[in-house]
């Protein structure tokens, strides 16, 4: 326990999380008080003193890494509208989770973008998908879905344009399910609703200022254009979204003087699916071949995250077996995997964009058909490998990489899975990232693309919550397999990737070493594969259910995924034996959060600078839109 | 000195290109061949080169786990007593798993007591919708739905083509075993026996049927089929017309639905009776 007495320095990243709350309840008796809800954790803070609690947690207690922060709708459960936040310690450690209430009518929570920039993108999501207010935020605007969009979709309330029910599965598939097509009897352009403020003209402005001020973006053309009466340089100028250098559907908004960038505003959305909703209606089963669709590049760890946080909330109720360690080991092994594979694909697209046209990645790519095809013969498909069960895995490692002839023209393989294995992670991975540094590390033209280029400062970094490469290439050495380890990493030999410069050459130094690493993890998880080898991946010897019942309560699972900090905020309404579909079902996505300082890291620098910039951040937009 | 980083580089762009040229000269015109050996090393861990498959010329053939679209498993044609028989038997744990709830079955009823009997009337799979989770298939507690191995499935007209009904979703059991003979195996290992559950369970039961233990189960006719089918067998058969099905069931009317869950109920109770008697 720690007396209030205390000045703020001594208390400074050197509390425990149960004093840490401690601290603040006593410093703030009338505004902290203890979440006691069954299966949650940390504080509830009184909404009207929440940036001040904010700045004490950060300042005061060294929580200077705001991971996540979502909202949640508990309409027919206490009806109010709650705003979670994740907060940690850049040195390490586990979450001190705060927690702001508001009515569900009018929701408003003070803004905590002057405390953490990293709330900036999330608390705009929260405004567009719960319609919560947060006065002081600068930029208050829709994020994934545009203006004039009607009503709030996260909100439990509201309902989407197919809707059949509130939770699959549906009734009517079984027993007495006659096919139809969703779309016969629900006619588009017919089940569209519009707010009664909104004019539907103005979708088709034809002027150029006017389509800029429907965004909204404080960019005004014409005064641009006719700046102090007569023209200037300054454009504005429009990238994407469809642009093969945003790497899929995304959109930059950029004012030019000359070529040199003075600011950058990202749009996104286009992608969007609302996966969260999605995820809602789903089981908690239903939901892990939709995390393949996230970050479609390294569906391995997506799947890790969702099973581990949905492992949290069954580790509270009495039935439950944690994944033996057969399981745990093959787990890492195909997290380790995708991570290569992402990596490699990153640095290959990044080249792309910075003029290596193509060659290089399609060196890169040659060794991740060989880990696709090895997932392919795992899991069964190339990169929806919708792999990790709760409590165990879809099934383990085949002994034999085989196939058989079935349609013309077939061409069979067959390989013994341990050999290729042990070839792959000794021999030919390792030869790919030699070549890797051989074509580029020392490259001239390359060098002088990137260094000094799109540069983040530490400080900046954490404060923007950053993450994965994006963080460590700015030397915050960050990651979450050290620093809040879960799974076997802890008895694992690797370290933590990092760089000094934060330019886009530092960002590609991370990566190049955490390739090496992930093999150096690959070799040490080989032997324990060998060891365990007829261990059973289920702790009771047989499969999960399918329709698991999970305890009341909350967690979030986050992982180390190849674009940073994967995490996944899972709330169990409970009930009586737990429930089968998840009340909450949040993604914390790198690549969209990752994008919250595109706009600080591009300005200075040049046009053809943006597109290197944006790929050394690595987003894949099937993650950041959901 | 400037420069040499390129070169570097530059040198390594054409070791690639000269290997795989050798590559290419050193299979020659064995590469065509169907064989193992050769395109197993060409992609495998020897291979240098950079080596593209020619689609449709060749292509990969996938592994055994691989999961594309579902389909349902019917008896052999030549087997003695379930020729042509669903091992499907309606329990729907494969509609209530799909993620994306492409699955849509129709249970089929007694005409005569209008309880449910373990065989579906119809089934249907959106394969616009279907994810390819391959759920069904993990979960299915009678292995009667498999992810098939044909990815080949373009057509010119998704809304006609595109909700497989049961006559298109069925393949013969002999079909998964040559696809994925080790799965096959090692169900047949689960199982304990190469027949479907319910013949097993039957065959040991021999012919004094257990009428008492049938009555214990018919409270749980979802959960346990096998007492369903018991009841089924019972029942007496009237006399059976051709099976014919509509081209796109799922348009069809409810006269139509109607007839065809009549004759589907005949052909059941045709075969029941000829397993019973
Ligand atoms: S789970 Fe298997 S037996 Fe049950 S309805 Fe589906 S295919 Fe038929
Ligand atoms: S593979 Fe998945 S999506 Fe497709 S029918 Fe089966 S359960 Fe449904």
């Amino acid at each position: 326990m720690v007396s209030p007495a205390l000045a703020p320095d001594d208390v400074v990243n050197a509390l425990s999380i149960e004093d840490s709350i401690a601290y603040l309840k006593s410093k703030h008796p009338d505004a902290v008080a203890d979440d006691e809800r069954e299966g949650y954790s940390g504080v509830l803070v009184q909404a009207s003193k929440l940036v001040e609690v904010a700045r004490a947690i950060r300042d005061d207690l060294g929580f200077d890494y705001l991971s996540s922060a979502t909202a949640v709708d508990y309409l027919g459960a206490g009806d109010h509208m709650e705003m979670v936040y994740h907060a940690y310690r850049t040195s390490g450690g586990g979450a001190l989770v705060f927690k702001a209430q508001t009515e569900r009518e009018d929701p408003e929570i003070p803004s905590l973008v002057r405390v953490w920039r990293g709330a900036d993108f999330q608390e705009r999501e929260a405004w567009d998908l719960y319609g919560i207010k947060f006065p002081g935020h600068p930029n208050l605007r829709r994020i994934l879905m545009w203006e004039g969009f009607h009503g709030h979709p996260m909100r439990k309330d509201w309902r989407e344009a197919y809707y059949e029910e509130e939770q699959k599965p549906f009734d009517n598939r079984w027993p007495g399910g006659h096919a139809h097509r969703s779309e016969e009897k629900n006619v588009f352009g017919k089940n569209v609703t519009y707010p009664p403020d909104i004019d539907l003209n103005r979708l088709m402005d034809t002027s150029e200022s006017e389509v800029y001020a429907s965004l909204g973006l404080g960019v005004d053309v014409e005064r641009i254009l006719d700046k102090d009466g007569f023209e200037t340089n300054e454009l504005v100028v429009n990238m994407g979204p469809h642009h093969p250098s945003t790497h899929g559907v995304f959109r930059m908004v950029l004012t030019v003087d000359g070529e040199t960038v003075t600011s950058l505003e990202p749009v996104m959305g286009y992608l969007h699916r609302n996966h969260e909703k999605i995820g809602e209606r789903n089981t908690y089963l239903h939901n892990i071949p939709f995390t393949d669709r996230l970050d479609y590049i390294s569906s391995m760890g997506n799947n890790h995250g969702y099973v581990l946080a949905v492992e949290q909330l069954m580790s509270l109720g009495r039935k439950y077996n944690p994944p033996t360690y057969r399981c745990e080991a093959i787990r890492v092994m195909m997290v380790e995997l995708s991570r290569i594979v992402n990596h490699l694909w990153a640095i290959g697209f990044w080249l792309n964009d910075i003029g290596a046209f193509f060659t290089p990645v399609l060196y890169f790519i040659q060794e991740r058909e060989r880990i696709l095809d090895f997932f392919e013969a795992v899991a069964g498909s190339r990169m929806m490998c919708n792999y990790m069960r709760f409590g165990g895995l879809f099934g383990d490692l085949p002994e034999r990489i085989k196939s058989v002839s079935n349609l013309t023209n077939d061409r069979i393989r067959d390989y013994n899975t341990m050999q290729f294995l042990t070839e792959m992670v000794n021999e030919r991975i390792p030869r790919t990232i030699d070549e890797l540094e051989q074509l580029l590390t020392q490259n001239e033209i390359l060098l002088e693309r990137s260094i000094g280029v799109g540069i983040l400062s530490g400080d900046d970094a954490i404060n923007y919550s950053a993450a994965g490469p994006l963080l460590r290439g700015s030397g915050v050495a960050y990651d979450v397999r050290r620093a809040d380890p879960y799974s076997i990493y802890p008895e694992l030999d690797f370290d933590v990737a990092v760089e000094q410069d934060g330019d886009m050459y530092a960002r590609y130094r991370v990566r190049v070493t955490e390739l090496r690493e992930s093999v150096r993890i690959l070799k040490q998880i080989l032997p324990r594969l060998e060891a365990t080898e007829g261990e059973s991946i289920w702790a009771d010897g047989k499969p999960g259910a399918y329709a698991p019942r999970v305890p009341f309560g909350e967690a979030y699972g986050r992982v180390e995924n190849g674009k940073g900090e994967l995490g996944y905020y899972v709330v169990s309404a409970g009930g009586r034996g737990g429930s089968s579909n998840p009340w909450r079902y949040h993604v914390r996505a790198p690549s969209f959060i990752n994008l919250t300082p595109m706009g600080l890291m591009s300005s200075g620098y040049k046009v053809a600078d943006i597109v290197g910039i944006l790929g050394s951040i690595d987003i894949v937009l099937g993650e950041t839109d959901r | 000195m400037y420069g040499t980083g390129l070169a570097k580089g530059l040198m390594l762009t054409l070791r690639h290109f000269i290997d795989s040229f050798v590559d290419d000269l050193r299979y020659g015109l064995r590469k065509y061949s169907h064989s193992t050996d050769n395109f197993g090393l060409r992609q495998g861990t020897e291979a240098k080169g950079v080596i593209t498959v020619q689609y449709p010329d060749e292509k990969v053939a996938v592994p055994e786990r691989f999961r594309f679209v579902p389909f349902l498993i019917v008896e052999d044609e030549d087997h003695p007593t379930r020729s042509g028989k669903d091992w499907c038997t309606s329990c729907g744990i494969c509609a209530k798993v799909c993620p994306p709830q492409c699955i849509w079955i129709v249970r089929g009823n007694d005409p005569n007591t209008g309880r449910p009997v373990p065989e579906p009337e119809a089934f249907f799979i959106d394969i616009d919708i279907c994810m390819n989770c391959g759920y069904c298939a993990e979960y299915c507690p009678f292995d009667a739905i498999k992810m098939d191995h044909d990815y080949e499935l373009a057509s010119y007209d998704r809304t006609s083509h595109h909700i497989h009904d049961k006559e298109k979703l069925s393949k013969p059991a002999s079909y998964w075993r040559s696809i994925a003979p080790t799965r096959a195996y090692e169900e047949m290992l689960v199982r304990g026996t190469w027949e479907h559950k319910d013949a097993a369970k039957e065959a040991r039961r021999g012919s004094a049927s257990p009428r008492a233990s049938s009555r214990a189960q018919e409270t749980q006719a979802e959960a346990a089929p096998a007492a369903v089918a018991t009841a089924a067998a019972e029942a007496p058969a009237p006399p059976a017309a051709a099976p014919a099905e509509g081209a796109t069931p799922w348009s069809e009317d409810d006269a139509k639905r109607e007839e065809r869950r009549r004759k589907a109920l005949e052909r059941k109770a045709k075969r029941a009776a000829r397993s019973g008697g």
